[in-house]
């Protein structure tokens, strides 16, 4: 561990969680209908399609509205990508002439791009034409992400004073705006700026040239640029090609991974922002996000300290420095450290090292980041609602050691709503433990491991973590296209997003029902260090006491075995 | 229900076509008007034709060139296409080892490729696959190791061969940010360039 390390840490971590400010106040601008810079051209877009939709921009929805809308917009958007993907040998732009995915791998990666998990059970460049990566990808990566956002505002407006119980909003009004004037115009900025720094964009698949040696070299290409750009800002992660982000045509250089890593992490620091403004309690917002940007950066300094150390075994050959093993010279250590971080503690998924070699534990902090529920900060959007679900608990807690009735933000928590909060969180337990567990007793999940002894096990417990948590990260030795995992963690997909969803909607129905009560002597101020000490308190309790014993099984096991020399 | 279908499709509609087709399009357009030799992937040209991207790391075996990292990249056998074979900077086929820390494969990889640099202390980049198993880079201390060889092979002084890799080694961003690095095709290309 180095001063310079640390110092690109805190880079990477501060210069998101202060745009965050001003970021969120623009996304709470959106959500409130106000104008932006770009309205004299977009207001009349908008317009266009609000007809076409025939929907009334003032028409706001009540918790099950909101929850079917957005149902039907990913069955329909399941659909056209399926085809897409499956379709793909007769489609047009396809120079290499790819054939169709198979009708598991076509499921499994659907719902992965709609879910905005982006867990990719092929590889990019052997497997999908230019027109799949744009028409099926490109544009899943704007609209799961414009769904998570769109559900975090209805979420929010639940607290605001007198919002009544159909006040939560419109969902196609919501999902228009978001892209519209969030995701489109920063994309499109990020780029050029891309371009500029060396990330291709072309509807050319490959090229060929002749090394110095005499020696062909086959080079893929595409168009790269916008993919990039979209992925990391809507914290999608499905990279271009199979290396994502430590590919150097999607990150060339140490700017585009400054930018990157930033970009990632920008909107989910700003949605509790945007959330405070909108909610009319902005120190409350802010709160949320002094607890992210400090988890996070704790569990950042933690990776970096694994990976710095290195790796005893190899010492022992006479190799000197930190862990390089799935490592891009052009990154180093540190900035390797903090993007796996922030890749897992946002539900991003993107990688600029293979994780799969990180320091058992080193994979160990990637793993309970995503454990904990995608909460510090989380995926755009669901890293809001996911983390009001804590505070809900929190509060909750609090509530219970004072013995009076817990409220948040003047809503009065009743026993629906930590019952609710309690279902959503359960969903992580279920599927993680069980879909790994079950995976590891069959001969179909043993036989996808790619390593022995106890960093098998957390290969496997890893893929149900990041399909679950819709990370979409992977300790990508695991052979995942198999019958077994294809459906398996598209299931696991599917709950992690729809089945934390619909009880996170239902408590936002139900709290925006409830009357506004005024802070009494009470009330347990939740805008404060206190509070900010007591939600992480659950968020790490609530994920350290369910997954404990298997990391101890997996990373931990693995860490004390590599200190007394074993390897397998 | 029903009455999300109209707008769930509108929105799908305006959405598919904006994001996944016009946008991309107008932007390969313009990419390749505004930035035709970074659009379409760095290439280096060298007597008329391309010999690399400065972005991809390609293989040198030959004595007189600096050698990148070990590369984890395969490609399909050619006589059974369900298995696949070593090559390494397979540029259409980014992969990297996913060994992990304590894999046998991984240590046996690495007790080897220590005894051919025959070296007792060897930077961690000579001897380690990188994540994308394209990594154009290596450390300046990796080059450095290489610099007797390399000038043997081409009849250099290695002070002359020193001094080059200080003039191609890229430092940290502000002096902080990343690693140090030498881009190894640069490097090679400019040894080409020597006066004997």
């Amino acid at each position: 561990m180095t001063v310079s390390g640390f110092a690109q840490i805190l880079v990477v971590l501060l210069v998101p969680a202060l745009l965050a400010l001003p970021l969120g106040r623009f996304i709470a601008r959106i959500a409130n209908g106000e104008r932006t810079l770009l309205s004299p051209i977009l207001a009349p877009v908008e317009r266009g399609l609000f007809a076409a939709c025939g929907i009334r921009a003032g028409a706001s929805m009540g918790w099950r509205g909101y929850v079917s809308a957005l149902m039907v917009f990913s069955v329909m958007h399941f659909i056209l990508l399926y085809a897409v993907l499956r379709g793909q040998y007769y489609l047009p732009m396809n120079p290499l002439h790819f054939p169709g995915m198979s009708p598991r791998l076509a499921f499994n990666t659907a719902i992965s791009f709609l879910t905005n998990t982006n867990w990719q059970a092929y590889a990019g460049e052997t497997t999908l034409s230019p027109f799949s990566q744009m028409l099926g990808l490109t544009s899943h990566n704007f609209l799961s992400a414009a769904a998570g956002i769109a559900a975090a505002f209805a979420v929010s407006r639940a607290f605001r004073k007198g919002s009544g119980a159909n006040g939560l909003g419109n969902a196609w009004v919501d999902i228009t705006r978001i892209t519209l004037h969030l995701l489109i115009p920063i994309s499109i900025v990020l780029t050029a700026i891309l371009i500029a720094l060396g990330v291709p964009d072309t509807l050319s698949a490959s090229t060929t040239v002749t090394t110095l040696e005499g020696v062909k070299q086959v080079i893929a290409l595409g168009p790269v640029a916008f993919q990039e750009a979209i992925k990391n800002l809507g914290t999608n992660g499905g990279g271009f090609f199979n290396a994502n982000a430590a590919h150097p045509f999607e990150n060339p250089g140490v700017l585009s991974d400054l930018i990157e890593n930033w970009t990632l992490l920008l909107i989910p620091f700003a949605m509790p922002v945007a959330f405070g403004v909108i909610a009319e309690r902005v120190r409350d917002g802010i709160a949320l996000l002094v607890t992210m940007v400090v988890l996070l950066g704790l569990f950042a300094v933690l990776l970096y300290a694994a990976e710095a150390a290195g790796n005893p075994l190899l010492h022992a050959l006479g190799v000197v420095g930190g862990n390089m093993e799935g490592k891009e010279v052009r990154f180093g250590v540190a900035l390797s450290s903090v993007f796996a971080a922030a890749t897992t503690g946002t539900s991003t998924g993107a990688v600029i090292a293979a994780h799969d070699s990180l320091m058992p534990l080193g994979g160990l902090v990637a793993l309970f980041l995503m454990q904990l529920g995608e909460v510090v900060p989380g995926g755009v959007g669901s890293g809001l609602y996911g983390i009001v679900v804590f505070a809900i608990m929190a509060v909750f807690v609090a509530g219970l050691m004072v013995g009076r009735t817990p409220e948040y933000l003047g809503k009065k928590i009743g026993a629906r709503e930590v019952k609710l909060a309690m279902l959503a969180v359960l969903i992580l337990p279920l599927c993680i433990l069980g879909g790994a567990a079950y995976s590891l007793c069959t001969a179909s999940g043993l036989g996808s491991l790619a390593n022995a002894g106890p960093h098998g096990l957390s290969e496997m417990l890893y893929a149900w973590t990041s399909a679950t948590a819709n990370n979409g990260s992977a300790f990508a030795g695991l052979s995942a296209d198999t019958p077994l995992l294809d459906y398996g963690l598209a299931i696991a997909m599917l709950l992690g997003r729809f089945a934390f969803l619909v009880p996170v909607l239902a408590i936002a129905g139900s709290l925006a029902a409830k009357p506004s009560v005024p802070p009494g002597q009470g009330t347990f101020p939740t805008d404060g260090a206190l509070f900010v000490g007591l939600l992480a308190g659950v968020i790490l309790i609530l994920g350290g006491l369910q997954f404990l014993p298997a990391l101890s099984l997996g990373p931990l096991a693995e860490h004390v075995s590599m200190l007394a020399g074993h390897s397998y | 229900m029903l009455s999300s279908l109209r707008p769930a499709f509108v929105t799908m509609l305006a959405f598919t076509a904006l994001t996944g087709a016009a946008l991309p399009l107008a932007i390969v357009g313009g990419a390749q008007i505004l930035a035709p030799e970074k659009a379409d992937g760095s290439l280096v040209i060298r007597d008329g034709q391309p010999v690399g991207s400065l972005l991809i790391g390609q293989n040198f075996t030959g004595a007189g060139f600096f050698h990148p990292r070990p590369s984890a990249t395969v490609e399909p056998d050619p006589k059974d296409s369900s298995k696949t074979i070593p090559t390494p900077y397979a540029a259409d086929n980014s992969a990297a080892s996913n060994l992990a820390p304590t894999s046998k494969a991984l240590i046996d990889r690495v007790r080897g490729d220590v005894a051919a640099l025959h070296a007792t202390s060897v930077p961690a980049d000579a001897v380690t696959t990188s994540g994308s198993g394209l990594d154009p880079d290596i450390s300046p201390e990796n080059a450095l190791m290489q610099a007797d060889r390399v000038a043997a092979a081409r009849h250099l002084a290695t002070d002359q061969v020193r001094a080059l890799i200080a003039s191609h080694t890229q430092l940290p961003l502000l002096g902080f940010l990343g690693g140090a690095r030498v881009n190894v095709l640069a490097l090679n290309l400019a040894l080409l360039n020597m006066p004997r």
